[in-house]
């Protein structure tokens, strides 16, 4: 007899996954209801990390909120910044230098090749293969060097300020860049030798966690996520913001819909980041880091939003003003809290090891889920 | 020259010089139980630190440095604190049976000492049906390591154990096939005999091409037997954090843990003696002169070198491949290993018939 | 057929992990490619970036000055209340009296090296030091002053 997946029925068995469980990166509770080794049921329980950030928000200024966001996924750091100065110079109808522009596009990609390395590394761990998680790591230290010199800081950068970045390049920023290109491509087949092609690994991907196009837009999926299963939903190709419209770079879409998909869009989108680096290392404009913007900023009364493209997918910053020196309402969208939804749906019916594949290919950071 | 048969022999002699037969029985029996006790100890330590070193030069790190002359006490400070460390009891656990299961892990570890030849004429029992004896021992683990699972009343372990029971019922076929070969081209259950049947030859060098398939289905067949990745669902830690010994601490994790090391160096000691010829040298035709050289090295020396080896293939399968889900692992037995397993042997059987093996 | 897919499925499965196996051997055997950094013992040889945010520090000269006006421009800056200034009235040569620092009390377990701070400060009195070992045994000591007993503001800074 066939019962519906879902219910309850003799035999099933309530299993906390998390708070504190290796495989969900962070304090994740997921209430699952398994029948054996089958999952019936996901619950996904929130807020063990919940730091009311939005309200924060609220009380400190225009130039000051900008760094709680790094706080929230901390792996793209800076393009939640990016996000937040944009929404500010929106309504500061404030033009940027073109150098500031280009700039911040070059950290936005620097910093999605360092997240999407180390969600391979991660999701390499939770499959049980550790020793790629220590290969990751080789190639995102030398982008945290990177970041250290120019910015000051390896993770919570800080570097996005309203009206450009806090300081200019450094004098070795170019040269480090490009050795950090060339180690890369040196690097990443390896990639393909020690994960992607491994017959364990396919089996494991393959197939497993269907998340149909339909279930991916109606659960508001995005980023890599909707993008494994066919859905284009690039921020960068669909709104360009900065300097996206004039780079010649593509939107990776994959039409697998399983994780497999969803891995090999993340491969793929950090061959198109190292694209988009060489567009522009070779020509960086000269001119001013910073537009002259007053001290105290104040934004005109009215609403204002914007998104950006994470590594993890859409991320909105909403700004309702008041027209005083702090925000009256903020809220962000983040991606990780509408793909963790889709897990539920993905997961139901299938083995408790495809779980831990599946929260793996989601990419979830959990600080960026509560918030 | 010195080898572990003539100092067997002559502290046999001097025994029995002092002593009435029956008295030197006994001594010799406290001495072997102590050398066992001994060599786990050492080979506890030793693997352990193996295995961390391997590790970490695959993944470009330095590994354990600090403690003593490059590491090498990092094992035995680690020792120390889990002997001092709290080995609790769960609330709900049934004591008797979760206090036992660590216990029968490592006496199945020490059991299956038994038949291994570790040198030339030096062994501590010469049984007749060592195959048979190492097949059938080696399939009480199980029971441990279930009964560790059901007595935690944890429902991580309980997941654990039963993974762990249906993978080693199943892979106890294919690692008996495969076994099986070799004992059908050599005529004999006595690892004794099938060591000397290896003289002009190891099984894997003489060019039988069965002989070579069923040597890798056993090295994955053991390899999922002692639950080391990429077979490790009994404890899969992304998964289930720790599998069966989630609730285990202190001492008592350490038996389970050097249960674990011990059985891969036991299965690992089979491998080599079924088909790397045990402490038998390695010989090449009638390269006289060559093979009196390699008469020279010590036969434990030998032992060990190809034991450490197939070690180190173990170690290396570790570090180098993701985990298989529980369905797979038992798609993979069922589907691919067992079949050509059982393929396998008949063509054995045939060459054996035939007499088309050398 | 199925026989010949069966055994193709068999040696590419193969052929996958031999791969695989070919890549950490040669990490394995090649140490060069180690990266670890000893770090308690590299700390001569470990060279961080000028710009690294490690904590605020305030500048002084060899005569024991400062470059600060007490401006509170930082304590404004900054989204964690980490700065607090504490001014006093100095008597000027001329016989005026003139606002001036007495402490910068800066709160070093609140801070988020956000720069903010420095990029406020008018008179670029204080800057991010490069240090990065903050752990104490008390939570008290990671609350500084910044100015030095007896440091006097530079002449000539407004």
């Amino acid at each position: 007899m066939v019962e519906e997946i879902g219910t309850t029925v003799e035999g099933d068995v309530l299993i906390n996954v998390g708070p504190q469980h290796p495989a969900t990166h962070g304090v994740l509770n997921l209430l699952l209801t398994i029948n054996g080794e089958t999952i019936k049921k996901v619950e996904p329980h929130l807020g063990f990390i919940h730091r009311s950030i939005e309200k924060m928000c609220e009380s400190l200024t225009y130039r000051q909120f900008i760094y709680v966001t790094s706080r929230m996924d901390y792996l793209s750091a800076h393009i939640n910044n990016h996000a937040c100065a944009l929404v500010v110079e929106k309504g500061l109808q404030v033009e940027i230098p073109s150098r500031a522009k280009v700039i911040r596009v070059l950290m936005d990609e620097l910093t999605r090749i360092a997240s999407h390395e180390l969600w391979w590394g991660a999701m390499a761990m939770d499959l049980g293969a550790f020793t790629p998680f220590f290969h990751a790591f080789r190639e995102r230290e030398s982008i945290n060097d990177i970041m250290e010199e120019t910015c000051g800081a390896r993770l919570t950068m800080n570097y996005i300020v309203p009206g450009g970045v806090m300081y200019d390049l450094h004098p070795d920023f170019q040269k480090r860049v490009k050795d950090f290109i060339t180690l890369y491509k040196l690097k990443i087949h390896e990639y393909d030798e020690m994960v992607t092609g491994n017959i364990i690994f396919q089996n494991r991907m393959k197939g497993v966690g269907y998340l149909s196009a339909e279930d991916a837009i109606s659960y508001g999926c995005t980023g890599p996520t909707a993008r494994g299963s066919g859905v284009s939903c690039d921020i960068r190709k669909l709104y360009p913001y900065e300097v996206y419209d004039q780079l010649d770079f593509d939107e990776i879409l994959e039409t697998g819909c399983d994780s497999f998909a969803r891995y090999m869009v993340r491969i793929r989108e950090m061959n198109q980041s190292i694209r988009i680096i060489e567009q522009l290392i070779d020509t960086i404009p000269e001119g001013d880091f910073q537009a002259k913007t007053k001290a105290v900023l104040k934004l005109p009364k009215g609403e204002f939003y914007q998104r950006v493209e994470t590594a993890r997918g859409e991320f909105g910053v909403y700004i309702v003003s008041e027209g005083g020196n702090t925000p009256y309402r903020i809220k962000f969208r983040s991606p990780g809290f509408s793909n963790l939804s889709a897990l539920d749906q993905m997961a139901r019916g299938s083995k408790l090891g495809d779980l831990v594949a599946m929260m793996g290919t989601l990419d979830l950071v959990i600080p960026d889920i509560d918030r | 020259m010195l080898s572990f048969s003539d100092i067997s022999k002559f502290i046999d002699s001097w025994l029995r010089d002092i002593f009435n037969p029956t008295w030197t029985m006994v001594i010799e029996m406290m001495i072997a139980g102590v050398c066992v006790i001994g060599l786990f100890a050492v080979l506890g330590l030793v693997l352990v630190l193996m295995e961390r070193k391997v590790a970490a030069w695959i993944q470009i790190r330095l590994g354990p440095n600090r403690v003593g002359p490059k590491g090498m006490l990092q094992s035995l400070a680690d020792t120390v604190k889990l002997l001092v460390k709290e080995g609790m009891t769960p609330d709900g656990a049934d004591k008797f049976l979760f206090n036992f299961a660590p216990f029968i892990a490592m006496m199945v570890a020490m059991l299956l000492m038994a038949p291994i030849a570790f040198a030339k004429d030096f062994q501590l029992w010469d049984m007749n049906i060592g195959v048979l004896y190492f097949s059938a021992i080696s399939s009480i683990m199980v029971i441990s390591i279930l009964m560790a699972g059901w007595a935690s009343n944890n429902k991580y372990s309980l997941m654990g154990a039963m993974r762990s029971g249906a993978q080693i019922v199943s892979y106890e076929l294919s690692a008996g096939l495969s076994i099986l070969a070799i004992v059908v081209l050599s005529g004999s259950l006595n690892l004794n005999d099938i060591i000397l049947s290896q003289a002009d030859g190891w099984w894997i060098f003489k060019g039988h091409i069965p002989v070579i398939i069923s040597f890798i289905i056993f090295i994955i067949a053991v390899t999922a037997e002692t639950n080391r990745a990429p077979f490790d669902l009994a404890e899969a830690e992304s998964e289930l954090t720790a599998g069966f010994h989630t609730e285990y601490s202190g001492m008592k994790f350490a038996l389970f843990f050097l249960a674990e090391y011990i059985n891969v160096f036991i299965v690992c000691a089979i491998g080599a003696t079924l088909f790397l010829g045990g402490w038998m040298p390695f010989h090449i035709g009638h390269w006289d002169a060559f093979n009196h050289v390699m008469d020279y090295i010590p036969s434990s020396v030998w032992f060990f070198g190809k034991t450490f080896f197939l070690i180190f293939l173990i170690m290396w399968f570790r570090w180098t491949f993701p985990r298989l889900r529980i369905d797979q692992l038992l798609n993979l037995e069922w589907r691919f290993l067992l079949p050509i397993s059982m393929f396998n042997i008949l063509l054995v059987t045939l060459m054996a018939i035939l007499g088309w093996h050398f | 057929m199925f026989i010949i897919k069966y055994i193709k499925e068999v040696f590419s499965g193969l052929k996958s992990l031999a791969v695989g196996l070919r890549r950490t051997l040669y990490y394995f055997t090649h140490h060069k490619e180690i990266i670890t950094e000893q770090y308690p013992d590299n700390r001569e040889t470990l060279k961080l970036s000028d710009r690294f945010k490690g904590e605020v520090v305030m500048l002084h000269d060899e005569n024991n000055e400062h470059a600060c006006t007490g401006c509170t421009a930082c304590e404004l800056a900054c989204p964690n209340a980490t700065i607090k200034i504490i001014t006093q009235f100095d008597i000027t040569p001329e016989g005026k009296k003139k606002k001036a620092l007495d402490k910068f009390v800066y709160h070093l377990e609140l801070c988020t090296m956000c720069n903010l701070c420095i990029v406020a400060c008018p008179t670029d009195a204080i800057k991010m030091a490069q240090t990065f070992e903050h752990s104490v045994y008390d939570r008290s000591e990671l609350t500084k002053i910044l100015n030095k007993p007896g440091s006097h503001i530079r002449a000539g800074v407004e």
